[in-house]
């Protein structure tokens, strides 16, 4: 069990610098995020595009955005929980009791929910039939790719992951590739090596098919594809791989009581507190009259919020607001002279 | 303007008149029409905006530009007649415009 002033769920731009703002005021805090690294939307979705509207940053990227934050908090040393995710919220007295996935127990007065739009999960296969071997047989990602050899493996997707496993796999594997188009998104590199493998029939590859139905009693066996004017096809396979990318959803957070506004949860524009006391949510998640989806109301949410949390973390404390550029307290916080 | 007709997947239609220079997929969110999710907010880079549209007007709008196709590869049951809302652009050329929604976006 870990005690802390403030849980932070995600560790986008707005976790991130919420997490300052709590360090600038004296409060600890531990960052919970389900992705396997730091930066959230700006990291999954779009670490090479620049971002325009940073004040005071004409251009950067979502990688150097994250990198930045990363730097300016970095005087804290704050705790990251990565690869796990924030399933259960409970009050106990003054503190929420907040469990993780991977079994983690934090005991704080304070969470600030700075999720987004939600957990980034993998886009799953429409078909029915394909939910009944999820996680055995039908699968979104590779932990030990040893499970496969000699195995019939059919993999779903255009882009790197699938042609990267592809490849991979075709080694030990009888692999078919299934895309819904000719044309591929992966690097070029990784397209024309499929088509080698491809001409050679060590890949068998279906392009303008997309999955119809899997098929096997127990096992298993089959799957069906098909193309856009209805023709199908059967394919021998022993496992089935999807690799459309990552969704968002709102997951466990639609769970916690909290007053939700389709997938975003209303909040005063005061301290950014929602309908239950102690639980602040900022950024994308958040909204109010007026809310704008810019990661600059972000940094100003959470702000407000860190100073919402002062007065649970402590209680008897009266919070007194300082500048930066001229509180000898902050800079003994940052560690500067 | 441009009246657009927004289509459920169980059938039930939705009828709006969108301003030029919105895209498909601000006229369905701001007419709290459900169906397209548009979780990214625009930036073509989440695929739940996705719609069918039939070839009378598929052929009509604008083509797709780069990476519109790369999206649709990760939407739910995409096929040629896909696009992604947020990337039509309302002009009174639109006006008229029938667009189905999939069965759900993720």
């Amino acid at each position: 069990m870990i005690k802390t002033d403030v849980v932070i769920v995600g560790a986008g731009p707005t976790g991130l610098f919420c997490a300052h703002q709590l360090g600038i005021i004296g409060l600890n805090c531990e960052i919970v995020d389900n992705l396997d690294k730091i930066g959230g939307q700006c990291i999954e979705l779009y670490p090479d595009k620049p971002i325009y509207d940073i004040p005071a940053i004409p251009e950067c990227t979502g990688e150097e955005l994250t990198n930045n934050l990363l730097e300016q908090i970095k005087p804290f040393n704050y705790n990251f929980h990565l690869n796990d995710r924030v399933q259960e919220l409970k009050k106990e007295n003054n503190n929420w009791i907040v469990k993780t996935t991977n079994g983690k127990e934090f005991h704080a007065p304070n969470v600030v929910i700075a999720g987004g739009v939600g957990s980034f999960e993998p886009r799953k296969f429409p078909t029915k039939s394909a939910e009944k071997f999820d996680g055995t047989s039908v699968l979104y990602s590779i932990k030990d790719k040893s499970i496969f050899k000699d195995k019939s493996v059919a993999i779903f997707g255009g882009g790197d992951s699938a042609l990267d496993w592809a490849i991979e796999l075709s080694n030990t594997s009888k692999v078919s590739l299934i895309h819904r188009r000719d044309e591929f998104r992966g690097a070029s590199v990784s397209v024309q090596k499929i088509k080698e493998l491809s001409e050679k029939k060590i890949v068998n590859l279906f392009t303008k098919y997309s999955i119809k139905d899997v098929i096997g009693n127990g096992s298993l066996e089959e799957v069906e594809i098909k193309s856009e004017d209805g023709e199908s096809k059967i394919i021998k396979a022993d496992y089935v791989l999807g690799f459309f990318g990552l969704i968002m959803q709102l997951g466990p957070i639609a769970e916690w009581g909290l007053n939700l506004d389709k997938k975003t949860i209303p909040v005063n524009t005061e301290n950014f507190e929602t309908n239950k006391k102690g639980i602040f949510a900022i950024g994308d998640i958040c909204s109010y009259p007026g809310k704008l989806k810019l990661i600059l109301s972000g940094f100003h949410e959470g702000a407000l919020a860190a100073r919402g949390c002062f007065k649970y973390a402590r209680p008897n404390e009266k919070y007194r607001f300082e500048f930066t550029t001229a509180s000898n307290t902050i800079k003994d916080r940052l560690g500067v002279k | 303007m441009a009246k657009i007709k927004y289509i459920e997947h169980n059938g039930k239609e939705h009828v709006v008149e969108v301003q030029n220079g919105l895209t498909v997929m601000e006229g369905a969110v701001q007419n709290d029409i459900p169906g397209i999710d548009a979780d990214c907010g625009g930036s073509m880079s989440c695929a739940t905006c996705h719609v069918y549209v039939k070839e009378d007007w598929y052929n009509k709008l604008p083509k797709k530009e780069m990476g519109e196709d790369d999206m649709l590869d990760q939407a739910y049951e995409p096929n040629s007649n896909s696009r992604l809302s947020c990337q039509i652009m309302v002009s009174d050329d639109l006006d008229g415009l029938s667009v189905h929604m999939p069965e759900k976006q993720v």
